[in-house]
């Protein structure tokens, strides 16, 4: 016999948002372990945002904007589309689109990690401050503008100016690249870098060779105001 | 040829090239890129001082000074949060990030805020510790650049800002130079020490007014619709924001004037962006009106504050509240005459200092540098600030009595007239002596 609770189940069909939400807020504390089902989500936004819980989340169906936001400790899964800015914000625990998501995804994310099992719109992992983000299709223009941290792995094709304006965030993507932003370059695949994608794949259940991607980063010519390099700003 | 000075009865300085823009041009050429500064506009510009406020007499009558009362509280919040914020004084300290300023400046202004049961904000970079214990009310910042936004923040905070932009740089990013980025910064910023940290001036996961209205209720639901949530604006296009930000569901709209201060920006964004406060108060009071929301949703205005006599004059146009940001600073003794040659060090005087933006600051404000910050003893610093919030709450209830008002948001524009055209029509009260208001 498994000592997991059973699994409660919520349908938004019959329920609101808000009810939804402030139960499983209800969970931070001594919630860890739950499961919870959300069916019908009909493409709501904010469903399961600012959850504070090691609980267990299903959401059978496609979601509105910033699903799963701000999300600290939840490993959620939705099993459908999401809207934009999906995980906006994570500081830590998953989440996983088993379709594609809409733009900024993972946007400003401090922690976690964020799986997209089909394609990514533009700006994904805008503004990363430490996520890890897997992306088992490929990702639209101004992916990881100003990525502060973390790390983007892209097995598909990355859209135009990837990684503009980037800082400490480390890029590998699989396919060809549109274009790199400004201060974005090509820097060396080492063996720790393959290490590394290899290691985010497999915790993102995704398959891949590490060996078949190229790393992309900051060259670092933003980081003090020169005044020979204005036209880059 | 004589090496006699000229004589200067025939010397004439140009109007269009005066002897700044002359230095300006000159040092441009030297150095070829702009002058980034702190502090706000510095030009002149239309200010409440071009309007007077109309003392009763025969047709109405004062408030007798010490005995009648003059109430001074204030409500915001109060058209979807479950916890409005109840404010003692209608004066509220505006954001300025930890960072920009150091850590016992936001300690000193928590202290005093809450002295005086007034909120204070956060600012570019999240909430240190030191400031949520000091603030019993404190607004948490939700800005473009994300740097430090943590939920459990967002869950620990009063209010929420959503800050859109910013009245010393309205659609402009910001900027805090590398100088001032030690490891405590860098750490609450996910940066490298030392790097110039860029703010981006759009929000990373939205865009536009209807992507607006879907954030302030992704906020509401993290934060179970308890806390009131406002929407900053810098003053530019004001009767078409104040609206949009209305309908995006805000419970409160902060408009920021063209002389609000900023820690790091180009002068040239500072002085020639924006629009100022005293017409952006009435634009944003208008827009209220038209949609049936004025006193429903709250306005508060900021940028360029400086006593009780400002105060009076925005809450007459219709504003709730005030915010002070620059002002509070001097409160603290930005500008003040002490380490006189620190400030020569730097370039300036006291009384013209805006460097901000060095981390040098001569009296330990705007520094994260160790020594200078002992400059700024927390409790004297919160001691002047409350004194100068005292001081503007007293001329604030004095003006209101003396126009016969039992709470001063009982102050209206029929309470005021303009000595300048210019003022007669940003403000649309009736230049002095007349019954002009132009437009009308
Ligand atoms: S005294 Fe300090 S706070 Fe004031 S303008 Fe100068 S550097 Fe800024």
């Amino acid at each position: 016999m498994s000592n997991l609770p059973e699994p409660v189940d919520f349908d938004l069909a019959g329920g609101d948002r808000r009810s939804l939400n402030r139960s499983l807020h209800a969970l931070a504390g001594d919630g860890a372990g739950a499961r919870w089902n959300i069916r019908n989500p009909g493409g709501r936004h904010a469903l399961c945002v600012g959850m504070a819980a090691e609980a267990e989340l299903a959401i059978h169906g496609h979601v509105g904007y910033y699903c799963a936001g701000m999300n600290r400790s939840a490993n959620i899964v939705i099993h459908g589309n999401a809207g934009p800015g999906v995980a906006e914000n994570m500081m830590s625990g998953s989440v996983r689109v088993k379709g594609n998501a809409s733009q900024s995804a993972g946007a400003s994310g401090r922690g976690g990690l964020l799986v997209i099992e089909g394609n990514a719109s533009a700006r994904c992992g805008i503004s990363m401050k430490g996520i890890d983000i897997v992306v088992a299709g490929s990702v639209g223009h101004m992916s990881a503008f100003m990525a502060q941290a973390g790390h983007l792995v892209v097995c598909g094709e990355a859209g135009a100016d990837l990684g503009d304006s980037i800082y400490e965030a480390v890029l590998y993507v699989r396919g060809p690249v549109a274009s790199l932003g400004a201060d974005c370059v090509e820097k060396e695949m080492t063996d720790a870098h393959r290490e590394r994608v290899g290691g985010l794949l497999a915790a993102a259940g995704v398959e891949a060779d590490p060996g078949s991607f190229r790393r992309y980063g900051s060259a670092r010519r933003l980081y003090n105001f020169n005044v020979d390099r204005a036209d880059e700003y | 040829m004589s090496g006699a000075p000229p004589d200067r009865r025939w010397l004439r300085a140009s109007a269009s090239f005066p002897a700044p823009v002359i230095a300006e041009i000159h040092r441009a050429a030297d150095e070829g890129v702009y002058d980034i500064r702190g502090f706000g506009a510095k030009r002149h510009l239309p200010t409440f001082d071009d309007l007077l406020l109309l003392g009763a007499s025969m047709s109405r009558y004062p408030l007798e000074g010490y005995r009648e009362r003059c109430e001074t509280s204030v409500t915001i919040g109060t058209r979807f949060a479950r916890r409005p914020l109840e404010l003692a004084i209608p004066i509220t300290i505006a954001g300025m990030s930890f960072g920009a300023l150091g850590a016992n400046a936001k300690r000193a202004i928590g202290m005093a805020a809450s002295a005086m049961g007034t909120s204070t904000t956060t600012g570019d970079g999240g909430m240190s510790p030191e400031e949520r214990e000091a603030s019993k009310l404190l607004v948490y910042q939700v800005l473009p650049s994300r740097y430090g936004l943590d939920p459990d923040h967002l869950r620990a905070c009063d209010a929420i800002e959503v800050v859109v932009g910013q009245g010393a740089k309205p659609g402009g990013g910001g900027m805090l130079l590398g100088q001032k980025i030690t490891e405590r910064i860098a750490g609450m910023r996910d940066l490298p020490v030392g790097i110039d940290q860029r703010s981006a001036c759009r929000h990373p996961d939205w865009t536009g007014p209807d992507d607006l209205e879907i954030k302030i209720q992704e906020l509401r639901e993290i934060t179970d619709w308890e806390l009131p949530v406002y929407v900053k604006v810098g003053a530019a296009r004001v009767g078409f924001d104040v609206a949009l930000a209305v309908k995006a569901g805000a419970d409160a709209v902060v408009v920021d004037g063209m002389q609000g201060g900023t820690a790091a920006t180009q002068d040239i964004f500072i002085e020639h962006a924006g629009v100022p406060t005293l017409p952006a108060v009435r634009q944003a009071v208008e827009a209220l009106q038209e949609l049936g929301m004025h006193r429903k949703v709250q306005l508060i205005v900021s940028g360029g504050i400086r006593h009780g006599a400002d105060v009076a004059k925005a809450l007459a146009l219709g504003a709730d509240a005030v915010s002070l940001g620059t002002a509070s600073l001097i409160a603290l003794g930005c500008n003040r005459p002490d380490y006189v040659e620190d400030y020569h060090a730097l370039g300036t005087e006291p009384g013209f200092c805006h460097h901000c933006h060095t981390g040098r600051c001569p009296v330990g404000i705007t520094t994260q540098d160790a020594d200078l910050e002992t400059r700024l003893h927390p409790e004297q610093g919160a001691r002047r600030l409350r004194n100068y919030l005292t001081t503007m709450t007293l001329e604030l209830q004095t003006l209101a009595r003396a126009c016969g008002k039992s709470h001063v948001l009982n102050l209206e524009p029929e309470d005021l007239a303009a000595v300048t055209v210019e003022a007669a029509a940003m403000a649309q009260v009736p230049l002095a002596g007349t019954n002009w208001i132009p437009g009308r």
